[in-house]
């Protein structure tokens, strides 16, 4: 059929270039320095974040703020399991972890709607902290927690794994059957139920997924700040920061959150490095002009030039 | 035989009865309608079958099983499809979209990714929108929107398929297009069960009438028997 053909010509392109990035990033520890080591898997792990955040929230349309619980989950979790047992195991045990909460939540929470879940979902990150808090002081009486040392290169690699599945699972997610359903729930959830999707089970198991790239990227990050309490491991930055780069890279396309998240994570470094009393303020007027400027982020801004250089052709939509 | 069974369907909005204690029944084949003044109750009905509510007691039976108490999805799967009032397309999708959702999830026992745009396909070819199945469906006309809503519950390959005003908003050709393509589903050998305003629709098409009033079934009958039901007349007209 010819529009197989129109998407492996589409497919090329990118798929060298994510060739070329994917050699790129797998010899760049070899070569590069520390500092720049750290900076790019600061970046891998923001792109998780947001494209993890992206395979549910983007077409659904339900915004999660629940990112931090899951970051947090799986950073406790490797404070608690990181000493007795192997460094693939606790990751992978963050990532179940979360996911297992993921399936939980979801299951009492997805039938809230619009802004009730967002409240919800960020409660949830309130609620996990408080009660650590309440655990930490009360029954074990400590506070906080050491967590096991990796080297940077480790937790380079171990980002570059969970990063590599996770994008390939979003492109398997969006490009199936289950990819349009999601679509169609967030255009109109009654009209999906009457068309035979099964809604509830659907977002709560794609939520779920979701989480678990996200637990595991608390897991392994975890060990880069040798020391956590439930402050550090429940910042409701963490359920922001996803949300706000997936905006400013646009969800249009598929690359779009990737290109905000790596552009949001790279300036926020530069930010703090170059000005550290003004960069918060910097990094508040960026977004406003963004959002006012660029709806569709800045991949609508891409596919406006482009239509502008193709109008005059006839263009496959 | 009897394909649609509802014993003392009843629905409440708080204390109000939307439908209450109604019997009725579709016969396998047949083109049903359902009429009334507004707040009759029809679509409360139809929301009742197809389990977009629940209701208070009674029993609605598919093929001798009882559907009531499913979910929504598994009353589709089981061979029920429906459109609905306000138009409910997928917008921001391409027309095949919309429809390839009801051969991938709709139908009883699933289909590979070849079978469901074939079916999809054949869909849109039998409401005549396969030229535009690459549009988004939002940039569609009204008349389209409602064939598109018609191909995706098609897509479903339903047994018994609920319209809810097809042909409400759509001008004289629209309207005679719409009832040509009810009797063409019809002779697929799929039963309809069909609420409408517009009489002149109605009378042409339908085997059967059944007419609701404040939740309550007053009248049921061939079109002919209908229009000439002095109890049918005085709701209508006044008295």
């Amino acid at each position: 059929m010819d529009i197989t053909k129109v998407t492996s010509k589409r497919l090329f392109l990118p798929g060298i270039i994510f060739f070329f990035l994917a050699v790129l990033a797998l010899f760049y520890p070899l070569y590069a320095p520390a500092y720049y080591v750290i900076q790019l898997t600061a970046i891998f792990m923001y792109i998780v974040l947001t494209m993890s955040w992206v395979i549910f929230s983007g077409p659904t349309g339900y915004i999660s703020l629940a990112p931090a619980a899951f970051f947090g989950v799986g950073i406790y979790t490797s404070a608690v399991l990181g000493k007795a047992l192997s460094l693939p195991i606790v990751i992978c045990a963050g990532g179940l972890v979360s996911f297992c909460l993921a399936l939980l939540v979801g299951a009492l929470t997805l039938r809230l709607r619009g802004i009730y879940f967002a409240i919800f979902t960020f409660g949830l990150v309130e609620l996990i902290k408080q009660l650590l808090l309440y655990w930490e002081i009360n029954i074990t009486h400590t506070r906080g927690r050491f967590v096991i040392l990796v080297s940077n290169n480790t937790i380079y690699y171990v980002m570059l794994a969970i990063l590599a599945i996770l994008l390939i699972t979003a492109y398997i997610i969006r490009r199936s059957k289950y990819g349009l359903a999601l679509q169609s729930i967030g255009e109109d959830e009654e009209a999906a139920a009457h068309t035979g999707i099964n809604i509830t089970a659907l977002k709560t198991v794609i939520f779920a997924v979701s989480a678990i790239f996200i637990g595991a990227t608390g897991a392994i990050m975890a060990t880069r700040w040798t020391y956590i309490d439930p402050y550090i491991a429940f910042n409701p930055l963490f359920s922001f920061m996803p949300v706000l780069m997936a905006i400013f890279g646009g969800m249009g396309q598929f690359y779009g959150p990737i290109i905000g998240a790596t552009i949001f994570a790279y300036l926020e470094e530069v930010l703090i490095t170059r000005f550290p009393y003004y960069y918060m303020l910097i990094f508040g007027l960026i977004l406003i002009i963004s959002i006012l400027f660029l709806p569709n982020g800045l991949v609508g801004l891409l596919q406006k030039w482009r239509k502008g250089d193709l109008a005059k052709q006839d263009e496959n939509p | 035989m009897r394909i649609l069974e509802g014993e003392k369907v009843t629905k409440y909005f708080g204390g109000l009865a939307a439908i209450s204690n109604v019997d009725f029944h579709v016969d396998q084949g047949e083109i049903v309608g359902l009429i009334g003044p507004n707040g009759a109750g029809k679509t409360t009905l139809f929301n009742l079958i197809s389990a977009a509510i629940t209701l208070n007691s009674g029993v609605i039976r598919f093929k001798d099983r009882k559907i009531s108490g499913l979910k929504a999805y598994q009353i589709c799967r089981t061979g029920v499809a429906r459109t609905f009032q306000s138009v409910k397309v997928f917008g921001n999708m391409p027309v095949l979209g919309n429809v390839l959702l009801g051969s991938f999830f709709g139908t009883s026992t699933g289909m590979s990714s070849a079978d469901a745009t074939r079916e999809a396909m054949e869909s849109l070819e039998f409401v005549g929108l396969s030229a535009m199945r690459g549009t988004p469906a939002k940039d569609l006309t009204l008349a389209n929107q409602k064939r598109l809503e018609v191909a995706r519950a098609l897509a479903t390959r339903p047994e018994l398929l609920l319209l809810d005003e097809l042909i409400a908003g759509l001008n004289a050709t629209e309207t005679a297009q719409a009832m040509e393509l009810v009797t063409k589903i019809r002779d697929r050998g799929i039963t309809i069960l069909m609420i409408e305003h517009v009489m002149k629709a109605i009378m042409s098409v339908c085997n059967r009438i059944m007419v609701l009033h404040h939740g309550e079934k007053i009248a049921e009958g061939t079109p002919k028997e209908i229009a000439n039901n002095q109890t049918v007349i005085e709701v209508y007209l006044g008295k």
